[in-house]
């Protein structure tokens, strides 16, 4: 029933899986650190920075996947001539696929965190301020901690939903778990077969994320 | 404007540590503090004492800045308090304050929370820095909890480790906004001896408190506000004995003949 599954080598399909891993991995760290800096300009002192992070969040959010994969290989890559440092349309598809990942996925991390952001009680910034330390010390060192532990739950939402949003990066032509299964599928009289397959795939990839950053939350929940 | 009938020689002052002139504060159209003039010596206790709303927490917030001023000027050490930014920071740590709620930081231990300003603010390396806060907590007398979390410990000995996390900045003036007025009443006390010993110490010390005893004991001054106003200053004996505004003996009636 699955001898159909060894005519595929390229990719394979745990090399296509393992390319969705690899997309999930890098936008994942690249939107933490996006969304968080994001965050920190959404509740910064300055208004240009403040206006800009709200912008941001409310252009991109609001903007399709699609669009955005899709404008950074026809846009970025072949109308502005953004190489990703590589000549190999395949390193390059990856390389955008990751920047168009990370630069959509960071708008919901930014939410998150800011949510996060406004359960930290008023007194541990004022205590913060109190003894000295800067606006960025007192985000840092005092109010990210705790915020970043109250949203580990819905972080997990957001990478569980990047981990399947990476399929996009088909359209650009990466070769992950949704190219083959679209590839299989116009090749074999098996649809419900592939379609259960892949399913199961992204289970296997999702189910542990939410289960051990749902034990992580309660772990670090800071106790008031 | 009362006039200040404290004699000088009652204080052991040497110098205005904290100039407030002619402050003012509104909350939308609440005028909460109004036309405030107060100064408080080197090495002095003022007591700030009046009734709910009375603007003496907000008069206490304004002088580390952490609620604005409409108008006025507010000097500390013959500094004008900067508006913003690292000089606002750098002022701010020479001024130690301490909240009705606590507010130590959840996430981190007792010790790293004494630690903390001393490493990030002072730049005192961290074994100093260590000692420094390991001494502190067992001034206060919570030394034996230095690795617990804030939560673990009861409010008073919360409210210890935060006096501890003030003093380690070696601050040149203390405020206390209402203390103890979150701690169930046989907490009170130990903050209260803390605090008396700070004042023995010779620290300069603003307090906003509905504690009469520790007015008694420990002020060298009793600054009573009603409605957004000084209303009256005098030495605590004088004030609790023979109060002059009909205000104050009003508040006074009320609070000491029950």
């Amino acid at each position: 029933m699955f001898d159909f599954l060894s005519d595929y080598d390229n990719p394979t399909l745990l090399g296509a899986f393992w390319m969705t891993v690899k997309l999930t991995f890098f936008s994942g760290i690249g939107s933490l650190i996006w969304g968080t800096l994001l965050a920190a300009m959404r509740v910064s002192p300055v208004p240009l920075m403040r206006g800009f992070g709200t912008a941001y969040v409310n252009i991109v959010r609001n903007i399709p996947l699609t669009v955005i994969i899709i404008f950074t290989s026809l846009g970025l890559a072949d109308t502005f001539r953004v190489t990703m440092g590589s000549d190999d349309f395949k390193v390059q598809g990856f390389r955008l696929a990751i920047l168009g990942l990370a630069t959509y996925t960071a708008a919901f991390v930014c939410e998150a965190i800011r949510s996060g952001i406004n359960t930290v009680p008023l007194g541990q910034a004022e205590a913060a301020r109190a003894i000295g330390l800067t606006f960025s010390q007192n985000l840092r060192l005092v109010i990210l901690p705790q915020a970043f532990r109250s949203v580990i739950g819905p972080l997990a939402n957001v990478l569980i939903a990047l981990t399947k949003n990476t399929t996009v990066a088909a359209a650009i032509g990466v070769a992950e778990a949704a190219y083959l299964m679209k590839t299989m599928i116009e090749n074999e009289a098996a649809v419900l077969l592939i379609g259960a397959i892949f399913a199961f795939g992204f289970v296997v990839l999702t189910l542990p994320t939410g289960l051990i950053l749902g034990w992580l939350s309660k772990r670090l929940a800071v106790k008031r | 404007m009362t006039e200040v009938s404290v004699a000088k020689e009652d204080v052991a002052a040497t110098g205005e540590l904290v100039v407030l002139k002619n402050v003012n504060k509104h909350f939308g159209a609440l005028h909460v503090l109004q036309d405030i003039d107060l100064t408080i010596a080197r090495g002095e206790v003022v007591v700030v004492i009046g009734p709910s709303g009375s603007g003496k927490s907000t008069l206490c917030r304004t002088i580390n800045r952490l609620e604005t001023i409409d108008s006025g000027a507010i000097a500390i050490d013959g500094k004008p308090l900067p508006a913003e930014g690292k000089a606002l920071a750098k002022l701010r740590a020479d001024v130690g304050m301490v909240f009705q709620s606590f507010n130590l930081f959840a996430h981190k231990t007792v010790l790293e929370n004494v630690m903390l300003g001393q490493i990030k603010v002072r730049k005192t390396d961290k074994k100093k820095a260590e000692e420094k806060a390991r001494s502190l907590l067992d001034r206060v007398g919570v030394g034996s909890q230095a690795d617990k979390y804030p939560a673990q410990l009861s409010g008073g000995q919360q409210q210890r480790v935060a006096i501890a996390r003030a003093l380690a900045m070696d601050p040149k003036v203390m405020l206390f906004d209402e203390p103890t007025s979150a701690l169930d009443p046989e907490m009170i006390n130990e903050v209260l001896e803390v605090m008396q010993q700070l004042a023995r110490d010779g620290m300069t010390m603003i307090v906003v408190t509905h504690e009469m005893g520790f007015a008694r004991s420990a002020a060298n001054r009793v600054v009573f506000m009603a409605d957004g106003k000084i209303v009256e200053e005098a030495v605590p004996d004088q004030f609790f004995s023979n109060p002059r505004s009909d205000r104050a003996k009003d508040f006074l009636s009320k609070i000491l003949h029950h």
